[in-house]
């Protein structure tokens, strides 16, 4: 049974994570709730039809289907994340003022909260593909099966709370703080989400340039451990990255910023603005 | 920017995908049955591309996983799987099956 929860949790403490980042960074945005749960529940259904086509999907192109649908996923979530941020960059001014918070926020940040719904679906459709087979597998063998239930449902429970940890980890920030915090925050996740994709590309052999380990931390902080996953989460940390995953990753956090820069409006014109209004 | 990153991978892509056809590849079969691997040592010369064909004879899935060759793949029941890997320097790359660590063991031997 706690075989079942550690492999259950290890698999959904990444989504746990993002859909706290999520939660948190629409907090107070009427209607967010909805495109937030509706993310979750759209990557749930989805994850539950991979691991029943887990097969045909590894068989896919050349036996390199699971790679390239791990990329294609977490590349997607990259441009979701990269996206939403300049968006934010160019329109957080109005959401950070006290008097737009709830009903200008909703109605004009629609589309950047569908960006951030998608990528709780693909955070959810891709580690969850995951625990739908490995519990598909328990019921199918009928060994025990009630007890590795039991460990599964408890580690998707964890999953939850971390969730909620990050949640309101995150709303105890001071409301001026928050903005620049999880921008910072949905930087970084997007680095390493970029990274990871690079490393299936390069699993499945299909880019075999900057092949070479960087370093190797695995003696002092695997990124298998419990620390280790939510790091690897949160920054992206790899115990033994590859040069391409390094390179992935640092051009993800330069082109986001300096897009989120350049999409920011002037001060002096967005001062202008305000006085115009 | 998002664009620029899409370059970016476009052009990592095209410099890999033209490296990436390997035509001496070590060709390298190995079963789960019973949550074990079969056979549990495998051989294969070094600094050439292996591909091993993973065969799943079980009924439950099995994840073939191994921080020492960068690998995490899923692996169906009653399915099977083909793990490729870059050349490889000679040493002793460990491997399991995530789904049942206890039994499931196996390491590869490149010399």
């Amino acid at each position: 049974m706690l075989g079942a929860l550690v492999i259950v949790f290890r698999e959904v403490i990444e989504a746990g994570l993002v859909i706290g980042i999520v939660l948190a960074v629409t907090k107070g945005a009427h209607g967010s709730r909805a495109f937030v749960f509706g993310g979750v529940a759209a990557g749930a259904l989805g994850a539950s039809v991979v691991a029943l086509f887990a097969d045909a999907l590894s068989q896919a192109v050349a036996g390199r289907g699971q790679e390239l649908f791990n990329a294609g996923v977490l590349a997607i979530a990259v441009v979701m994340l990269a996206w939403h941020n300049i968006w934010m960059a160019r329109h957080g001014r109005e959401l950070a003022s006290e008097l737009a918070a709830a009903g200008r926020a909703a109605a004009s940040g629609d589309k950047s909260f569908l960006a951030l719904a998608l990528v709780v679906a693909l955070a959810v459709l891709r580690e969850g593909s995951e625990v739908a087979l490995f519990l598909y597998g328990i019921l199918a063998s009928g060994e025990s099966a009630a007890d590795l239930l039991t460990g599964g449902v408890a580690g998707l429970l964890l999953g939850a709370l971390v969730s909620a940890l990050t949640y309101f980890g995150l709303v105890n920030i001071p409301a001026r703080h928050l903005f620049a915090v999880t921008t910072a925050m949905i930087t970084l996740l997007a680095a390493g989400l970029a990274a990871q994709c690079a490393s299936f590309l390069q699993q499945a052999w299909i880019v075999t340039a900057l092949s070479q380990t960087v370093w190797d931390t695995s003696g002092v902080l695997p990124d298998s451990s419990l620390f280790g996953r939510v790091l690897h989460t949160l920054i992206g940390y790899v115990d033994q990255p590859t040069a391409l995953q390094l390179v992935v990753y640092v051009a993800t956090l330069a082109a986001i910023t300096i897009a989120g820069r350049l999409a920011a409006p002037r001060a002096r014109a967005a001062n202008a603005h305000a006085a115009a209004e | 920017m998002k664009s620029s990153q899409i370059l970016l991978v476009a052009a990592a892509l095209a410099t890999g995908a033209v490296a990436a056809v390997a035509a001496d590849e070590t060709s390298l079969q190995l079963s789960i049955k019973d949550h074990r691997f079969s056979p549990a040592e495998l051989h294969a010369p070094a600094d050439k591309p292996i591909a091993i064909v993973v065969k799943n004879l079980d009924s439950t899935p099995e994840e073939f996983e191994s921080k020492a060759l960068k690998i995490e793949k899923v692996v169906a029941g009653a399915a099977e799987i083909t793990v490729r890997l870059r050349p490889l320097k000679p040493g002793r790359y460990q491997f399991v099956g995530e789904y049942h660590e206890a039994t499931a063991k196996g390491a590869l031997v490149v010399e």
